[in-house]
């Protein structure tokens, strides 16, 4: 009986050890919707965005057959963990609290942050003599609240806002001088209302977005890694790009 | 700070030099803004409080509405209302007023003091409105006017049955003060937001914040304290 025992288990190990070292010819890949312009569904219901078409061509360039899973964010690293599926590409910025739990690719995007203000501010926000004084609004723990507050303490004052909502109204009510926000935010709460411009250039902070995967499969991280280097390379990158944005999120 | 003990803070991971500064900065925004909107409050709230027990209803009709109005919405919506409502009336910008209202303590500060004027003048209505009548019926056999029975007989006996409930009042107010953060002001609490949001570590950030508010607390419970035995000193037992 206990040799039954015995050798059960050595065909189970090597059974499990098989199915570990897969080939990856089925990739299911997450995506929590709708964040335009990145994963969302047309009126017809199909899937698309930057992160979708972008996921498409990886799996071209990869030859294998991906499955697309819709996932609610905060079920997202739980999911991919209890195997649901095989990564995330859902607009999932590198920190180190996540790199503890899964396994990041190369980053592939990174939004920059935008400097917006009312039409009537003339200044030049990286003339720190010229931003004396001023008082700029940021969103509370974001990677521009930390580059502000590195960067700019002491010479301007510093607003922490929890929602943009928020920081818009003092913006127009005129508490603010300026802000500096998330780029697609900015686009979509401020310079969709009068009487705001974009001052500046926009700004490349934070280590950017990345495909996240469960920390045992370095060997599709690999595959991943090279198949978005090649994208980026050989222009397939650019391509979806400009179909998205105006304006430079490579990474 | 003295040296060796920003030194000793500096080896710890959340709680360097810098953010205990920043606690600092936030306790003494959070004790100014507390203090000042009690201190108005209850200014504000005498005089509406003998006006609500007033017999005519064109005197007490408009207290009454007040604390009805202020008793009945949150502190939150209230704030919300003043900070973002004042700054988006056409041209108030360009008028004297924007020099206060701009900085957000302002905003907080009439918030905070509309809202507990209306609870304290409650408060002390039902003190005076318990007083016993032959406390006032003596005091005009005695031949007291009005004011002189308010100010010798009905206030101090309604102040000594006002004090407990006011001591809670105080308390509730230091804690509603945590909600100042959400318009941008940097008190307590917005202090641990932004150590938190810094350091990705909650349980540091706002336990510690939490053994702040706690330390305020006793200290307005000890001083609320001595302040009734000396109310209630006549209670007391003799000898005791």
């Amino acid at each position: 009986m206990k040799k039954l025992i015995v050798a059960a288990s050595c065909a189970l190990a090597l059974f499990a050890g098989q199915t570990q070292a897969r080939d990856w010819n089925d990739i299911r890949i997450a995506f929590d919707v709708p964040y335009e312009p990145f994963e969302y569904k047309t009126p017809d219901g199909e899937l698309t965005g930057f992160e979708v078409e972008l996921a498409e061509a990886m799996c071209a360039e990869l030859e294998a057959n991906c499955e697309f899973v819709i996932q609610a964010w905060d079920g997202m690293i739980p999911g991919l963990l209890a195997r649901k599926f095989d990564a995330i590409m859902s607009s999932m910025s590198i920190t180190p609290e996540r790199a503890e739990r899964v396994l990041f690719s190369e980053p592939y995007y990174n939004t920059p942050g935008g400097w917006f203000a009312r039409n009537d501010f003339n200044t030049d926000v990286t003339d720190m003599a010229a931003m004396e004084g001023k008082v700029v609004g940021v969103q509370r723990g974001t990677t521009m609240d930390t580059h502000v507050t590195n960067e700019m303490s002491g010479i301007v004052t510093v607003k922490r806002y929890t929602t943009a909502e928020d920081m818009v109204l003092d913006l127009e009510g005129q508490r603010l001088d300026v802000v500096f926000v998330d780029y697609p935010v900015g686009e979509q709460t401020i310079m969709n209302r009068d009487g705001f411009k974009e001052v500046g250039e926009p700004v490349k902070l934070g280590e950017g977005v990345a495909v996240a995967m469960r920390k045992r499969d370095s060997d599709l991280a690999e595959k991943v890694n090279a198949a978005l280097r090649t994208l980026k390379e050989n222009g397939t990158y650019d391509t979806i790009m400009n179909k998205y944005f105006s304006y430079d999120i490579k990474m | 700070m003295p040296d060796f003990i920003a030194q000793w803070l500096n080896q710890n991971e959340v709680f360097t030099a810098i953010t205990v500064a920043h606690y600092w900065d936030g306790l003494v925004t959070t004790v100014q803004l507390v203090f000042l909107s009690l201190l108005l409050g209850l200014m504000v709230a005498l005089p509406l409080a003998i006006m609500r027990t007033s017999k005519s209803p064109f005197i007490s009709g408009p207290v009454w509405l007040y604390t009805y109005l202020f008793r009945g919405t949150p502190l939150l919506i209230q704030l919300y209302i003043i900070y973002y409502g004042i700054a988006q009336i056409e041209g108030i910008q360009d008028t004297f007023w924007w020099t206060i209202f701009r900085e957000p303590f302002y905003p907080a500060l009439l918030a905070f003091t509309l809202n507990t004027a209306a609870y304290t003048t409650e408060i002390i209505r039902g003190a005076i409105v318990a007083t016993p009548v032959g406390e006032i019926e003596a005091a005009k056999a005695y031949g007291m006017s009005w004011a002189l029975r308010m100010r010798r007989i009905v206030l101090p006996s309604a102040a000594r049955r006002a004090v407990q409930a006011y001591s809670n009042e105080v308390i509730f107010m230091l804690h509603a003060s945590a909600i100042a953060s959400v318009v941008t002001i940097v008190d307590l609490t917005g202090a641990a937001r932004n150590i938190y949001s810094r350091f990705y570590a909650p349980f540091d950030a706002f336990i510690g914040v939490a053994v702040l508010y706690m330390l305020l607390t006793f200290i307005l419970v000890y001083v609320f304290r001595r302040l009734e035995r000396r109310l209630l000193r006549h209670q007391r037992p003799v000898g005791g």
